[in-house]
């Protein structure tokens, strides 16, 4: 599915990422650990193709593609998903608008037939009940006004609707409570399938409680310092990353 | 046809000496027409007493009329051209200007869609404009009955039975001298302004129209405007008249770019709302900004008025996203008691459009309302300007104003002003506003970018968004358009 090699890139002429390899397989779920300014959130954005994110070295292919050489848009459409930390509110632009154009360039590009009003409608209400959204917040403004659990669930519903190959989870879980917590992993637990693949970039253990990683990846330093299965979570929560160290050198 | 014609001489077999003759006879006879056509219909630039006098004599205009615009030229004469607002453009030598040109003929103008410049047809295709009105508006001649004229006439019926009158304000002033005699300058006097008399003096047509007491307006005189719109040339000049108890929504202009080689624009509209009545106005402006680079465009420069007598509502909607300078404040004097006024604007600036715009709201009468939504977008180097005149004269006890001022920054080489005046002389007057700018993140195009929206279609969503309070007060089917215009209007505003 997606192929990182020998990735290094900077934000700012500051070098954060140096060197990160990573092979993602169809259907699995990794995640990314590691302590503050290692480069986790800097991972999700490079392969967002976000501005002002600049790569410096590597290749990221994503099913045989060449990631790198796409803009943002086209890489969305391609099916990168980036579930945001801190979604932005766009005032004005009622969440239905925005998820309509949205659904409606993703589908195009992937040659699937557009939804008309009446199944894009059904599909976003389904999908607002999965994450327990109330139905108003289609007509809301973009994050407008949104709790911060609220904008986190936002982000969940668009996922389902996009229908992404390759979803990042950056930091979904900061500044959720245990019920959102449950609610944003089973809607990410339903989207699991043998043909998707996740990438959880999250600071704390007890979100991988929910969502049981297929790997669990430490990134220290711009690269990937050790890897391990769901296990590996739970010996960082209880040593923390400094026994680590020594081995990003 | 003509090209057809045109066709057939060029493959005609040699004349013979008569037939040759009797041909260069027809020829001459028809040239010789034309040429004394242009000869009379076009004026030398200047302007003095016998431009006036011309001007008038060519729409055979009584003498008190004459009289009327001789004396707005001597006023005009005295004034001197404001330089308060917030544009910078080179002066204008009055005298350099043209003050009279026939209206095009059809003749003139491109002979089909072919012709015109594939730039403009491909922005009327992206606005959705139908093909019959790209065709008029590109000026294409149509010789055959199209389908809108006879609905045209269709609509004049219907507005006779009403007894609403609406004509070109020169054929008003034939027909109706006296509801032209008491109601012309009755809100915006000869000597407003430098431009207002100066159009007071050279107006070229406009439209008239008279709703009688306690009828509603059968039909947005918009439709029939969008189909049926003369060239009304630079100095526009409207005049509309809700008696008592009556209503009318009117709508000038057009999403669509119009062919006009004017470079001054001078537009005085005088609305009279009488005890009871509603009168909704809405504009659509997208005359020629100019180039990329600043170069041409039209100054706009217009002075639109209304007085709301007791009980009476009047609503400005406009959506200004054309000319290369523009200048204007429609306003409204509420006058009687209960009256109220509002004004809902989005004015779009873009490469180096200079806009200088808002409103007046002048509360008089007691419990008078006045609501001002201003929204104003600056994108590439442009600088657009929000300026508002809220009075409360003495006895306007228990007025109120509510004000809303947003402006959106596209991009870091354009500027947004915002001047708010308010004259309190009631202090039981009530005035609350708001006032917000904020730019374009970059962190709203990367969320719409990460979810597939191309960084344009991005832009035009979150502005779309931003002038969504006064959209929803445009007519229908204009709304659609006006969003659309943006879009348009925005292109390569975002790199």
């Amino acid at each position: 599915m997606l192929t990182i090699e020998n990735l290094q890139a900077n934000v700012s002429d500051k070098n954060i990422l140096k060197g990160l390899n990573l092979e993602i397989k169809p259907g699995e779920v990794h995640a990314i650990m590691g302590p503050n300014g290692a480069g986790k959130s800097t991972l999700g954005h490079v392969l967002a193709g976000r501005d002002g994110y600049e790569v410096s070295g590597g290749s990221v292919t994503l099913e045989g593609k060449d990631l790198l050489a796409l803009e943002c848009e086209e890489r969305a459409r391609e099916g990168i998903f980036l579930a945001f930390q801190y979604p932005v509110e766009i005032p004005g632009v009622s969440n239905m608008e925005f998820l309509k154009a949205s659904v409606d360039a993703v589908r195009k590009h992937r040659e699937l037939p557009a939804w008309d009003a009446v199944s894009f409608m059904k599909k976003a209400r389904e999908a607002c009940t999965a994450v327990n959204l109330d139905q108003q917040f289609l007509k809301r403004g973009v994050n407008e006004g949104f709790s911060g659990g609220e904008k986190k669930r936002n982000e969940i519903m668009q996922m389902m609707l996009l229908e992404p190959k390759l979803a990042i989870l950056d930091e979904t879980d900061s500044g959720l409570d245990i019920d959102a917590l449950q609610v944003v992993a089973n809607g990410v637990n339903a989207l699991r399938s043998p043909d998707r693949s996740f990438i959880v970039v999250t600071h704390y253990q007890r979100l991988l409680d929910f969502i049981v990683p297929d790997y669990v990846h430490v990134l220290a330093d711009g690269k990937i310092v050790k890897s391990g299965d769901k296990n590996l979570a739970l010996e960082l929560e209880e040593k923390g990353y400094g026994w680590l160290e020594g081995e990003s050198a | 046809m003509s090209q057809e014609n045109a066709q057939s001489v060029l493959n005609a077999e040699p004349l013979s000496d008569a037939d040759q003759q009797i041909d260069d006879a027809i020829n001459k006879e028809y040239s010789a027409g034309f040429v004394s056509n242009i000869e009379s219909d076009t004026l030398e630039a200047g302007l003095s007493e016998d431009v006036i006098r011309f001007i008038s004599g060519k729409k055979n205009e009584p003498e008190w009329m004459l009289e009327w615009r001789l004396k707005a030229y001597h006023q005009w004469l005295e004034m001197e051209e404001p330089e308060w607002a917030h544009v910078d453009y080179p002066k204008i030598d009055f005298n350099e200007i043209s003050y009279y040109s026939a209206p095009k003929s059809m003749a003139d103008g491109p002979k089909s869609l072919d012709e015109v410049d594939p730039d403009l047809i491909a922005t009327y295709n992206k606005l959705g404009i139908p093909l019959h009105e790209q065709q008029m508006l590109a000026g294409v001649a149509v010789d055959a009955v199209f389908d809108s004229v006879s609905v045209a006439t269709t609509f004049r019926e219907n507005l006779k039975e009403a007894g609403v009158i609406f004509c070109p304000i020169s054929e008003a002033v034939h027909e109706y001298p006296d509801l032209v005699k008491k109601y012309l300058a009755s809100v915006v006097p000869v000597k407003d302004n430098y431009y207002a008399a100066l159009n007071c003096a050279v107006f070229s047509d406009g439209s008239f129209v008279y709703i009688p007491k306690g009828v509603k307006c059968p039909m947005e005189l918009s439709t029939y405007f969008r189909i049926n719109e003369a060239k009304t040339g630079q100095f526009e000049r409207t005049l509309i008249i809700a008696e008592e108890g009556s209503e009318v929504s009117y709508l000038e202009g057009c999403t669509a770019p119009m062919r006009d080689e004017n470079q001054l624009h001078a537009a005085v509209v005088e609305l009279v709302c009488l005890d009871g009545a509603k009168i909704k106005y809405s504009t659509v402006q997208n005359w020629y900004p100019g180039d990329a680079e600043g170069k041409g465009g039209i100054y706009n420069f217009v002075t639109k008025r209304g007085i709301a007598h007791t009980n009476s509502r009047i609503s400005w909607t406009q959506v200004e996203t054309g000319s290369a300078v523009t200048w204007k404040y429609p306003s409204c004097v509420l006058k009687g008691d209960n009256s109220v006024g509002e004004f809902y604007s989005v004015a779009l600036t873009n490469n180096y459009q200079q806009a200088d715009t808002g409103t007046k709201m002048i509360h008089i009468g007691k419990n008078t309302r006045s609501t001002i939504i201003s929204k104003g977008i600056s994108a590439g180097k442009s600088s657009n300007a929000y300026r508002g005149l809220v009075r409360f004269n003495a006895g306007a006890d228990g007025a109120r104003n509510f004000t809303q001022c947003d402006s959106l920054l596209i991009g870091s080489e354009c500027a947004a002003h915002t001047f708010p005046y308010i004259e309190s002389k009631n202090p039981k007057a009530i005035i609350e506003h708001e006032a917000t700018t904020s730019k374009v993140s970059e962190d709203q195009l990367y969320l719409c970018q990460q979810r597939g929206i191309d960084a344009e279609k991005a832009v035009s969503m979150i502005v779309n968004g931003f002038c969504k309070d006064v959209f929803k007060e445009l007519p229908m089917e204009f709304a659609v358009e006006a969003g659309k215009l943006l879009e348009v209007s925005l292109e390569g505003s975002v790199g």
